[in-house]
């Protein structure tokens, strides 16, 4: 224990400086994904022809495997390998092709007493998806989006492989010097993060639904 | 252990050089080519996967039927989903491999003397990976059938054991399919990332070897994304192959293509099931 505290003393800034970017790929991809998500699974609700291509296309982008996908976008992007946006732009994908189906099965899942009984109270059909269907499904986007940003974080480290640095360069250490002390130190802090995120959502869900704690109340 | 340092490429061997590389027929045969290494790729894949389904379908069968442990399953399949599988590799290649004093290849597979030791550690984080999606799926298929049905089946005479297997499995199966698919592609995904261990090969090991010339026109990038190309595939493979299956295996009563739309299926604590995290 006192031996991963040493090491961690020892690196402090090269750590500190692969969890910001750690933190600023899984964070800045996820909410990117979701942006994008948002309207394709409404489209993929709204419109039910469009489901099946949707989903399936989403479930084609979830068979890549990350490293794959971190090595072919330097060519497809013109970037360069090190570049540390081609595991932003992987890491998005990736988020899209998971909230693309929890979105728009969110959407379709909410139930359409309550949608009629808000035409029936004057509500025009846009205010009916932001102020019923979007708040409803949040508890389920939620859920696929948790899912999202732990995979995420622990998806980062692979990038290592291809040299990007961050916080799976303790991993890429560990093996060079075969020391197990950063390699744990490295599974620890990304379990932490991942956990952290994690956390935060929930925390977000939690404070966009106030309802169902009302519900609960009663 | 392979060395990571390489000079950060700005001409990249273009992309059209990869259709030159794959269009090589020998860089697919021969006793270091895809095909030999799609070879491993699998076996390791299949091993890893059978393992898997051993310990996890009746782990989630008993815990579904009991619907006791169910807060272990769930923190467990969470709790694993945070570990980068890299840095499980990693750690179990540097701290397990030398305790290990096999120094068997593994004929047919990896003819090098002393793969075993780092085989086994690869193949333990390969079925860790596994375990979950499959685990949590078949629990939460379990949890999902009608109780009416259960109650049905025990009202019959069934025991608890023929409930089991004559009513929740196959009841479950839609989920205990989609968890299944869900381990296959995770483990072809980590599987690639298992290259890093000396030895073992596989398909990840154009791309870790790869990387350390990746200006090379021939074994550099061009290599690194046609070998990427070739699990993409495979893994795709898998998934519609495994699609095939299901549809033979699960009754056409339960899988609901009579129905005209599926409902969401989520598990009890929340978390959406059948969204498992497939790419590693």
């Amino acid at each position: 224990m006192s031996e991963l505290w040493q090491y961690f003393r020892d690196n402090q800034s090269d750590i500190a400086g692969w969890t910001w970017t750690t933190v600023w790929l899984a964070g800045g991809s996820l909410l990117v994904g979701l942006l994008i998500a948002l309207p394709l699974g409404w489209v993929a609700s709204r419109y039910r022809w469009s489901y099946p291509p949707l989903v399936t296309l989403a479930g084609l982008v979830y068979t890549i495997p990350s490293i794959v996908l971190f090595v072919t976008l330097p060519g497809l992007l013109g970037t360069r390998v090190l570049d540390p946006i081609n595991v932003g732009v992987a890491l998005t994908a990736y988020t899209v092709a998971l909230l693309v189906r929890v979105v728009a099965d969110g959407l379709t899942s909410v139930s359409g007493d309550l949608l009629e009984a808000a035409a029936a109270m004057g509500y025009t059909g846009r205010q009916r998806l932001f102020a019923v269907q979007f708040p409803i499904s949040i508890p389920v986007i939620g859920a696929g989006l948790r899912v999202a940003a732990v995979s995420n974080v622990s998806l980062i480290s692979v990038a290592s492989l291809v040299g990007v640095q961050q916080l799976g360069a303790l991993f890429v250490r560990g093996s060079q010097t075969v020391t197990l002390v950063p390699i744990v130190l490295g599974v620890i802090i990304i379990m932490l993060l991942a956990f952290a995120f994690d956390a935060v959502i929930l925390l977000g869900i939690r404070l966009m639904t106030p309802w169902q704690r009302a519900v609960r109340a009663r | 252990m392979s060395a990571l340092t390489f000079v950060a490429a700005s001409d990249l061997p273009p992309l059209s050089q990869v259709t030159v590389w794959l269009n090589d027929p020998s860089n697919w045969t021969g006793p270091n080519g895809l095909l030999f290494h799609l070879r491993q790729h699998v076996i390791y894949t299949v091993v890893a996967v059978v393992i898997a389904l051993i310990i996890a379908l009746p782990i989630g069968l008993l815990v579904g039927h009991t619907g006791r442990g169910a807060f272990l399953v769930g923190g467990l399949t969470n709790g694993l989903r945070a570990v980068p599988a890299l840095g499980l590799v990693v750690l179990l290649v540097v701290w397990l491999s030398p305790k290990i004093h096999l120094l068997q290849s593994v004929p047919g597979v990896v003819d090098h003397r002393g793969a075993l030791p780092y085989l086994i550690p690869v193949e333990i984080v390969l079925v860790l990976l596994a375990i979950p999606p499959i685990l949590i799926n078949t629990y939460a298929g379990v949890q999902n059938v009608d109780p009416e049905a259960r109650d049905a089946a025990k009202g019959m005479g069934m025991t608890g054991f023929q409930v089991v297997r004559k009513v929740e499995l196959p009841c479950a199966l839609p989920l205990i399919m989609s968890g299944l698919r869900s381990s296959v592609l995770q483990v072809i995904a980590t599987a690639t990332i298992a290259a890093f261990a000396p030895f073992l090969g596989g398909l990840g090991s154009y791309i870790i070897n790869g990387a350390q010339v990746i200006n090379d026109p021939h074994n550099g990038y061009p290599a690194m994304v046609g070998a990427g190309l070739v699990v993409a595939a495979l893994a795709l493979v898998a998934e519609l192959s495994l699609i095939v299956v299901q549809r033979y295996v699960v009754s056409p009563g339960i899988s609901g293509r009579f129905r005209k739309s599926k409902p969401t299926v989520q598990a009890s604590d929340g978390t959406v099931v059948g969204t498992e995290l497939a790419g590693v």
